[in-house]
C-alpha cells in the first residue's frame, strides 16, 4: 500500500486516523491538532485563571497504575495523567497561563506497583520542572491496599479504593494549597460513566458526570481538560512522544460492571467512532428536574476530620472505622452505619484522617485523651 | 525468496501480561499461509526450514493458501504465544476493540488493518488501552 500523505498539511506521511474526524494525520500535525484542542476546550470552558496553582492527579478508578518514564525523570501516574502533565505543561508555556504546576501521585500501597519507581521519584526531586507530591493511603489511613484487602477479600477491594483515592487527591491538594485539581478523564471515561448511570438510574450522577469542572464545599475546583479527547489518541499521543510508560493491571479485581460498559463502548467505537462524543452530548443533553437535584443531601463536614460529607462521618471515616472494627463488609449505606452502631459504641482512638488543610480558620479544641 | 519472513512483536499497555509478561517477541511464519488462518502447520519454534512446495501443502488438506497478513499473524500469536485468556486479545476474528495496533510506527487503520501483507523484519506493536478484565 502507498504511503497516504496528511491530509491537513499534504506533505508528511500519516500515521494516524484520527477516530473523531476519520482525518488521516501525520506525526506533528496530529501534535499540534491534539494540543489545540485541549487548549480550546481549556479556554473555552473558562477553567484558569493566571495564579492558580494548579495539582495534576492520578485520575482515580480504573484499577491501573502506570509507571512512568519521562526523558529524564521517572514518576508513577496513569498514562491518561502523564499526557495531561506533559500537556499541560506545554500549553502553560505556549499560551502564558501563568499557572503554577504540580503533580499529584497516591501510592495505594499494593505489592507489585512498582515500589523501586517511586524510590527513584524521591531521589531525583531536583531534577523536577513541577514538584511532585506523593501520599501514600498508608500515610493517611494507616492501611495500605494489601492490608485491606487482606482483612476484607477481594469482593468490595474496589469501593475502598475508589472511596480513598479521591480523598487523598482531595487531602493532598490541600496539602499543597492549590486551587484547582485536574484529571486525565478523557471522552472515553466519561461516555462510559454516562451510560453506566443510565444502566443504574443514577439520574442526579448523569447530570453532574459530563460536567467539565466541578467545585466542592472545600472551593478546591476539579476538572477534565481531556474531556473531548479520545483514549486512542491520548495513548498514541503518549507513544509518539515517546513518553515511554509500562502498566501494571491493578492485580485485585477490577469493577466488573465498569468492565461490561468499557467493551460495551469499545465495541460501539469500533463500528462508528462517533459514538464516544454522541454518548457524552446526549448525557448532556439530559435535562436533570430540579426535584432530583434537591434530592441530594445537603452538605456538612464530617465531624470526625472535618472532609466534606453528606452524613455525620465521611466515606473515608465509615470505612476506616469499618475496617479498625473488623466489620468493614458493612460499606458504606445508612442502613449498614446504623447496623455497626448497634453493635456498639464508636472505640476511642479511632485515626483521625488528616485533611492537611493549610490556612485553618477557626482553632478547634482537641478532644482530650481522657 | 526465503520461505519465511520474520516479524517483531511488542506488547504494551498491560497487553504483555497475556504473553507471559514479555514485552518484545520476535516471529517467524511462513510466506504463504492457509486462507483459513490455521496455524497449526506452522509452530514459530520450529527450525524446519522446508519451504512450501509449489503444490501447495497444508496440513488441513485445504489447499487455500494467501501471502501472510495481519489477520494471520493475530491468528498465530493466539495459538502460539498467547499464554492465558484468549477473550482478552481477539473477538470475532480479529483483535479486540479497544487494543490499538501500529505497524512500523503507523496506525493499522491507515494501513488496511487484517488485510495488510506483511514483510521481513516488520514491527508490529499492540497496546492495549482497556483496563482490567
Ligand atoms: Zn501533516
Ligand atoms: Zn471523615
Amino acid at each position: 500500500m502507498a504511503p497516504t500523505s496528511c491530509s491537513l498539511c499534504r506533505d508528511a506521511k500519516a500515521i494516524l486516523k484520527r477516530p473523531k474526524t476519520g482525518q488521516q494525520i501525520c506525526k506533528d500535525c496530529f501534535f499540534f491538532v491534539f494540543e489545540t484542542e485541549v487548549h480550546h476546550t481549556i479556554t473555552e470552558a473558562e477553567l484558569f485563571k493566571s495564579g492558580d496553582r494548579v495539582a495534576i492527579g492520578a485520575s482515580g478508578g480504573k484499577g491501573k497504575t502506570t509507571a512512568v518514564i519521562w526523558p529524564d525523570m521517572l514518576i508513577v501516574l496513569m498514562a491518561d495523567s502523564t499526557v495531561l502533565a506533559y500537556v499541560m505543561k506545554t500549553l502553560n508555556d505556549r499560551y502564558n497561563y501563568g499557572l503554577e504546576l504540580f503533580l499529584l501521585s497516591i501510592d495505594e500501597g499494593i505489592t507489585g506497583y512498582r515500589d523501586d519507581s517511586l524510590e527513584t521519584v524521591k531521589r531525583n526531586q531536583q531534577q523536577y520542572d513541577m514538584p511532585l507530591k506523593i501520599l501514600s493511603y498508608d500515610e493517611l489511613y494507616g492501611w495500605t491496599m494489601d492490608a485491606i484487602v487482606e482483612q476484607i477479600g477481594k469482593k468490595n477491594n474496589c469501593t475502598f479504593c475508589g472511596v480513598f483515592r479521591r480523598q487523598a487527591l482531595d487531602r493532598g491538594a490541600n496539602s499543597l494549597n492549590v486551587d484547582h485539581i485536574v484529571t486525565g478523564h478523557n471522552a472515553d471515561d466519561i461516555a462510559e460513566t454516562v451510560l453506566m448511570n443510565i444502566m443504574r438510574g443514577d439520574i442526579a450522577r448523569l447530570g453532574r458526570c459530563t460536567l467539565i469542572c466541578t467545585q466542592g464545599e472545600d472551593t478546591i475546583k476539579r476538572s477534565k481538560p481531556f474531556k473531548y479527547a479520545y483514549e486512542k489518541e491520548i495513548v498514541m499521543y503518549a507513544y509518539f512522544k515517546k513518553l515511554d510508560y509500562f502498566s501494571t493491571e491493578c492485580i485485585y479485581s477490577p469493577d466488573a460492571y465498569r468492565g461490561h460498559a468499557r467493551t460495551f463502548l469499545k465495541d460501539l467505537e469500533a463500528a462508528r467512532p462517533s459514538a464516544i462524543i454522541d454518548i457524552i452530548h446526549s448525557g448532556e443533553a439530559f435535562e436533570v428536574k430540579e426535584e432530583i437535584k434537591a434530592a441530594q443531601k445537603a452538605q456538612q463536614t464530617c465531624k470526625r476530620c472535618g472532609y466534606m460529607s453528606s452524613n455525620d462521618l465521611c466515606k473515608a471515616c465509615t470505612l476506616l472505622e469499618g475496617l479498625e472494627r473488623g466489620m468493614a463488609s458493612s460499606v458504606i449505606t445508612d442502613r449498614a452505619r446504623k447496623k455497626m452502631d448497634a453493635m456498639g459504641p464508636t472505640p476511642e482512638n479511632l485515626r483521625t484522617i488528616p485533611l492537611f488543610r493549610s490556612t485553618p480558620t477557626i482553632t478547634v479544641e482537641m478532644p482530650s485523651q481522657s | 525468496m526465503a520461505s519465511t519472513i520474520s516479524i517483531n512483536i511488542v506488547f504494551s499497555g498491560g497487553l504483555e501480561l497475556l504473553f507471559g509478561n514479555e514485552r518484545n517477541h520476535s516471529v517467524s511464519i511462513p510466506n504463504f499461509v492457509p486462507s483459513d488462518n490455521s496455524t497449526c502447520s506452522t509452530p514459530s519454534s520450529s527450525s524446519s526450514s522446508t519451504p512450501p512446495s509449489d503444490n501447495v501443502v497444508s496440513s488441513t488438506g485445504a489447499g487455500d493458501t494467501k501471502a501472510a497478513d495481519l489477520e494471520y499473524l493475530i491468528y498465530h500469536l493466539r495459538d502460539h504465544l498467547l499464554k492465558e485468556r484468549p477473550e482478552l486479545f481477539m473477538e470475532n476474528g480479529t483483535i479486540r476493540p479497544g487494543i490499538l495496533v501500529l505497524i512500523n510506527d503507523t496506525d493499522w487503520e491507515l494501513e488496511g488493518e487484517g488485510s495488510y501483507q506483511l514483510c521481513d523484519n516488520d514491527e508490529i506493536l499492540f497496546i492495549s488501552t482497556l483496563h482490567g478484565g
